[in-house]
């Protein structure tokens, strides 16, 4: 099952890659990564997604907050959080494929970054299924090149009963 | 205040943490701390001639006193010798703290002479470990570097000093406390827990005691027994929990596991209730893990959360000091008489068939006409002072001695448990030997392993340390022939010791003792008498080639199915 995990850590020299090398060393799988630091500068934060049944998932949540550097961990299973991640893709656009790949940005609301006479490179955020529709779509037009960030999230506030998806 | 140079500031810290013993060997990188040790006659420093051993001294030092073992190495090399001695420790959760010179921070990254990354090598083997990048932050990293290490599940920690930090000054002041605000280790257990497993166990009808290191670490072993004699549940120990609970008592199962008792794995096997204390599942205790302890629930009391459903799935954990929960527990039963007496009652018929089992199948060996490793362990142990310290090397040696040797007692036995580190055993020994000078301390070797640190003889006879290193020689890689006997047809590939020193010559040439004993007549009169030596000395046992250890749990196989015999 797939798990997103943030790890709240000290923002120091090392602590990433004490993070990495658990993961490693333990045979733990990340499918992606993104980390920055926080409002508070000497923290980080770590969003890993990562891969394992419940009992996987609950040695990683302990073997991470057994680390010195880290503050806090959250696993965002049975949460309510909003997911987001970024991509940037240069697309084949000539002649015929040129509109095609303007509509299907704007359908997606995707922006378009940078313009030549034969591409263009347009960028999307969103959540894995989006952006995977998203290169699903532009793949028969001719991908050139392709960025991806890790995933992102932060929990929803739960005002009303309803899941808002905006 | 006054202004120190780094090298002084460290010297000052390591006062403050009470250190009197530090194990190690110098280079470049820490001339300065080298120079400011020469200033310091309150520390007493130990130069081993390897700095495994300096490590693994260290370690030895710190199992049979409950301190802090420390350590000090130069930086590349000197560094990366340290590495095996840490991953030692580390297995085995004891507390070290270990400083490593580094060269100066402008050259870090260049590929120096003598730079490692050793923050980076050691990182997967370390508690925790620290860059110090500025010498502000100096004090405060040795004392968390302390703090961590002993607290919460001990280990070691790593501190690497550079050059230039060692060389700058700073007006010194030691912090009062530690403000570390991820790392809280629980130590008090979960009152309801604790009362859920008293209740467990008062309802079980074949309760058994499985308990590990963690009783030693945490000096529970007095609340352990305290709690299996007035319940009456009979106690297992793994390896690293020998001497958590005297061997004597009639609840002693011995050890469990690959070359446990056949008691001890035939109650695991059957129990209804496992309380686990301060142990850890290790493949070489649980077997074959879906069949290991099929029929219980399952109790773990540990400090570390993550060994709890790490391999087992346990059904009543508490995190926890196992002191504390122990004491939790005891206060617990204090009103519970009655149930007590009706769990006296109904777990009879448990302990008499253990009592059947210990009897049909005791450890056992026959004499021949050749002497017996295991009754060079016999002997030692009715020969040996009652308070004498226990370490050993790795392979048959180490199975022998827990099995044959009656430890009645915690910090008597210092063993490479989860590493298995061949070379372990000589300088652990030299550690305990500084801790107490005046107690008797062993180290039961093989021939194989005590090549691997021998060079410390010489930090022996420097330092008249008057260790005893009892060599059971076999004239093999005796474990491994072992496996390759039973499971490789007796294909002995690289594991006969063809040439092995004199090591009645070799000790003599460090300037030691030495004897040689070769009938099964004379090993009582050559123990006594290498005990009555008062400096260093080694006693070369020339023992049967062949001997195995049972009973033994082959590799993946269910811990019931023992082969005996
Ligand atoms: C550093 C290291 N290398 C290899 C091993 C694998 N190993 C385990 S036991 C053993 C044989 C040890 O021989 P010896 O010290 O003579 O002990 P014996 O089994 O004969 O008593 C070996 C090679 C190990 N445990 N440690
Ligand atoms: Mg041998």
């Amino acid at each position: 099952m797939r798990h997103v995990v943030s790890v709240l850590v000290d923002n120091q020299a090392g602590v990433l890659s004490r993070v990495i090398g658990l993961f490693s060393g333990r045979g733990f799988n990340i499918e992606s990564l993104s980390v920055a630091p926080t409002l508070d500068p000497t923290k980080s934060k770590m969003v890993i997604t990562t891969t394992g049944n419940e009992q996987v998932l609950e040695q990683i949540k302990k073997q991470l907050n057994k680390l010195i550097n880290v503050v806090k961990v959250i696993d965002y299973v049975g949460k309510e959080y909003v997911e987001r991640e970024m991509i940037m893709v240069k697309v084949k656009a000539k002649d015929e494929t040129r509109a095609e790949v303007l509509r299907i940005a704007d359908i997606f609301r995707a922006k378009v970054v940078d313009i030549s006479s034969n591409s263009y490179t347009l960028a999307l955020t969103g959540d894995k299924g989006k952006l995977e529709g998203f290169i699903e779509i532009l793949h028969p037009i001719g991908i050139l090149d392709f960025i991806r960030t890790g995933t992102i999230v932060i929990e929803r506030e739960m005002h009303t009963r309803r899941k808002l998806s905006l | 205040m006054k202004r120190l140079s780094g090298a002084c500031a460290f010297i000052e810290a390591l006062r403050c943490e009470g250190v009197k013993h530090v194990f190690g060997f110098p280079g470049g990188a820490v001339l300065d701390i080298f120079d400011a040790i020469m200033d310091a006659p309150d520390i007493e420093f130990i130069l081993t001639r390897h700095e495994q051993g300096a490590v693994h001294a260290a370690d030895g030092y710190a199992r049979s006193s409950g301190k802090v073992g420390v350590c000090l190495v130069t930086s590349g090399p000197g560094a990366t010798n340290t590495v095996t001695g840490i991953a030692t420790a580390y297995m085995d959760s004891i507390p070290v703290v270990i400083f490593t010179g580094q060269v100066p921070t402008h050259l870090i990254g260049n590929d120096a002479f003598q730079e490692a990354d050793i923050v980076g090598i050691t990182r997967p083997c370390t508690k925790h470990n620290y860059l110090v990048k500025d010498i502000a932050d100096l004090a405060r990293v040795i004392k968390e570097a302390f703090y961590i290490a002993r607290t919460g599940r001990s280990g070691p920690v790593l501190v690497d000093l550079p050059k230039d930090i060692m060389k700058d000054t700073i007006a010194f002041k030691y912090p009062d406390k530690v403000e570390l605000d991820s790392y809280c280790p629980t130590y008090k257990g979960h009152l309801g827990q604790i009362k859920r497993i008293v209740d467990l166990i008062l309802k079980s009808n074949k309760p058994v005691i499985y308990a590990g290191g963690g009783v030693i670490h945490s000096n529970a072993s007095e609340e352990l027994v305290n709690f299996a004699r007035t319940m009456q549940v009979p106690v297992t120990t793994t390896l690293m929990g020998l001497g958590a609970f005297p061997s004597g008592d009639p609840l002693s199962l011995g050890m469990l596991g690959m070359h446990g008792t056949y008691a001890a794995n035939m109650a695991v096997t059957d129990t209804d209730c496992l309380i686990a204390i301060g142990a850890r599942f290790d493949d070489r205790v649980t077997g074959k893990i879906d069949e290991f302890a099929p029929k219980a629930k399952i109790i773990h009391i540990d400090i570390d959360p993550t060994s709890i459903s790490k391999n087992v799935k346990v059904d009543l954990p508490v995190v926890g000091d196992c002191k504390m929960v122990l004491q939790g527990m005891l206060s617990q039963i204090r009103e519970q008489k009655d149930e007590i007496r009706e769990l006296h009652d109904h777990i009879r018929p448990w302990l008499e068939c253990i009592d059947k089992w210990k009897k049909d199948q005791p450890l056992k060996y026959s004499q021949g006409s050749a002497i017996k490793p295991q009754y060079v362990i016999e002997m030692i142990d009715k020969l040996a002072p009652d308070d004498t310290i226990i370490s050993t090397e790795v392979g048959q040696n180490q199975m022998w001695t827990a099995q044959f040797y009656k430890f009645q007692e915690p910090r008597l036995f210092l063993t490479s448990g989860g590493l298995g580190t061949m070379g372990y055993g000589f300088p652990a020994a030299i550690g305990a030997q500084v801790a107490f000078p005046d107690r008797t301390v062993i180290d039961i070797a093989g021939d194989g392993s005590i090549q691997m640190n021998i060079q410390e003889l010489a930090t022996v006879v420097q330092y008249n340390l008057p260790v005893k290193v009892m060599i059971l020689n076999n004239g093999y890689l005796g474990m491994v022939r072992q496996w390759q006997a039973l499971f490789y047809k007796k294909r002995y590939s690289q594991t006969s010791l063809a040439v092995s020193p004199d090591y009645v010559k070799l000790a003599e040439a460090y300037g030691a003792r030495g004897l040689r004993v070769e009938n099964p007549g004379d090993v009582k009169d050559a123990i006594q008498q290498a005990l009555a030596i008062k400096g260093p000395v080694f006693v070369d046992f020339v023992v049967e080639p062949e001997e195995d250890v049972y009973p033994m749990v082959p590799a993946g196989a269910p811990i019931n199915n023992m082969l005996l015999v």
